[in-house]
């Protein structure tokens, strides 16, 4: 497939397949760092299936979505742990 | 926004699949919730690329032609009996509130998978086995990534498999049950040639590495993401430098709703009778929660369940057989794939145990129970509400599941707020039903 959809992770332009998973999205784009836990460490998926809440980013604006249970939209705009790192 | 049906059938799996199609073929105003994009499930989620088995299709198909409403993306956070057989059930719907009545419920929330912590399960990169493959369906690229897979149980084969064929290098496949209880359980399969050709094939998809028993991860280290796992392979120690590690120990039924309806269990499954009926009026459940026994007898199920729902029982007499031969199944699955003493004590006094709250395996106290866990270290409070770690500490510390409380997922304030106008959600639908269009 050559069509691809432009979203953006962290400020950072990606253009991706559509019809993938947010999550899938950000583990191509090397994303370690979802979300810090409490203790400040970072986190990624780990069920992959919207059960373990670790995969938690902020899409378009609204935080604590699980990027596994979305799939990319064109001009979406993801926002992850990383992006608020020194 | 509010809704009614009939029948109510929450999740879009194999046996939600089922009973959604049955029930709708029976006349029954039939709706699916999922949280998935596309009904399918786990087991048939849609990939990106390549087909669906045949059965997945038929299934599928079988859905579409039917009367039954599909909701994807949709998420129940809390159930209530408003009266007998009447359901309220309140959902988020791609984030937004929605209420819906029912005169039946069919519990078909499959399962996840049960998780044991050891020294860096915490790190990025590792996944569950079923996650792994979850990741890959929707668009997570293994190609050139070096991956260990360690865990127990079937499911460890087909995703070695569909890795392999993904392109990752696959550097060992380590079961941790012994080769005696995985021949056993293999020979007890000579009534079942399918499933022992299929293993064979998929054990053919990761030729190259091996498969060994008696084989667990030790820990995991990194600094960022995972770096390299440490293996005992038989009788030896190895360190590995990978990209991923994929484990997990079995599969544990998702019985949150259940338990919310106060429907009996027995032991960690829902107990229900031969209609798939629970013990609360108009509550069916069928798959995984009423015993793991895998896509054939959760189809099985399903049917029996959808046909109850819609007041058609009697319909379902010969696919009982099909559900009790399951079941057997089932049980002997649990004996091939017992755990081994040693994976219950790999988690270090400072492993984290609750992923999220942060609470380490040292502040808990094996004299407590699950309750005292919550209230005086907050283990089980966080977003996934003890499902990752609940599986866990029970078989750590033994601690039996504490009681579901809504909602059962993290909701909007407006989801829990909104009134449930459907006071008598049957007289609702009768009214919608009698509405001109």
């Amino acid at each position: 497939m050559s069509e691809t959809v432009a979203i953006t992770i962290d400020a950072a332009e990606h253009h991706v397949a559509p019809g993938i998973s947010v999550a899938s999205a950000l583990l191509n784009a090397s994303v370690a760092s979802f979300r810090r836990s409490r203790g400040g460490d970072a986190r990624a998926p780990l069920c992959g299936m919207g059960v373990c809440q670790e995969c938690r980013v902020t899409i378009d604006g609204a935080a604590h979505q699980r990027a596994c249970m979305v799939t990319v939209a064109e001009g979406m705009r993801i926002v992850t742990a990383t992006s608020a790192e020194p | 926004m509010t809704q009614s049906c009939d029948v109510l059938v929450i999740g879009g799996g194999p046996a939600g699949i089922a009973a959604a199609s049955r029930a709708a073929e029976a006349g029954a105003r039939t709706m699916v919730v999922d949280e998935g994009a596309s009904p399918g499930g786990q087991i048939w989620r849609p990939k990106l690329t390549g087909h669906q088995p045949s059965v997945a299709r038929q299934w599928l198909a079988r859905l579409a032609a039917s009367e039954a409403t599909v909701s994807p993306r949709t998420t129940v956070v809390d159930l209530q009996v408003s009266a007998p057989r009447s359901f309220i059930v309140r959902a988020e719907r791609s984030g937004i509130p929605t209420i819906i009545g029912a005169r039946a419920l069919v519990l078909a929330t499959g399962a996840r998978e049960r998780f044991l912590p050891f020294p860096g399960w915490t790190l990025p990169n590792v996944f569950g086995i079923g996650g792994a493959q979850a990741l890959l369906k929707s668009g997570t690229r293994f190609d050139g990534k070096r991956v260990v897979i360690a865990g127990t149980g079937p499911l460890l084969l087909p995703v070695a498999a569909s890795l392999s064929a993904a392109g990752a290098k696959l550097l060992v496949v380590a079961e941790q049950s012994s080769r005696a209880r995985v021949a056993r359980f293999a020979a007890g399969l000579w009534n079942a040639p399918a499933t022992l050709a299929q293993a064979a094939r998929y054990r053919a998809g990761f030729f190259g590495a091996p498969y060994s028993m008696n084989s667990w991860v030790v820990r995991a280290e990194g600094d960022d993401r995972l770096r390299r796992v440490v293996v005992r392979v038989g009788t030896e120690t190895r360190t590995l430098e990978c990209d991923a590690l994929c484990t997990g120990y079995g599969l544990v039924p998702n019985t949150e709703l259940a338990r919310l309806l106060g429907c009996v269990m027995r032991g960690s499954v829902v107990f229900v009778d031969a209609d798939q009926s629970t013990s609360t009026d108009g509550v069916y459940c069928a798959g995984e929660p009423t015993g793991v026994a895998g896509v054939d007898s959760a189809i099985a199920e399903g049917q029996v369940a959808g046909l109850a729902a819609a007041g058609r029982a009697s319909d379902a007499a010969p696919l009982r057989r099909v559900v009790s031969r399951r079941a057997a199944h089932g049980r002997g699955l649990d004996r091939a794939f017992a755990l081994r003493p040693e994976i219950h004590t790999l988690a270090a006094s400072d492993t984290i145990v609750c992923r999220c709250e942060d609470v380490r395996l040292g502040q808990l106290d094996r004299g407590w129970s699950a309750r005292q866990g919550k209230l005086y270290t907050r283990a089980g409070m966080g977003p996934c509400q003890g499902r990752i770690c609940g599986p866990a500490l029970e078989c750590l510390m033994g601690w039996s599941a504490d009681s579901v409380r809504p909602p059962v997922f993290p909701a909007r304030v407006r989801t829990l707020s909104s009134p449930a106008k459907t006071g008598d959600s049957a007289e609702t639908s009768e009214r919608n039903h009698d509405a001109p269009a």
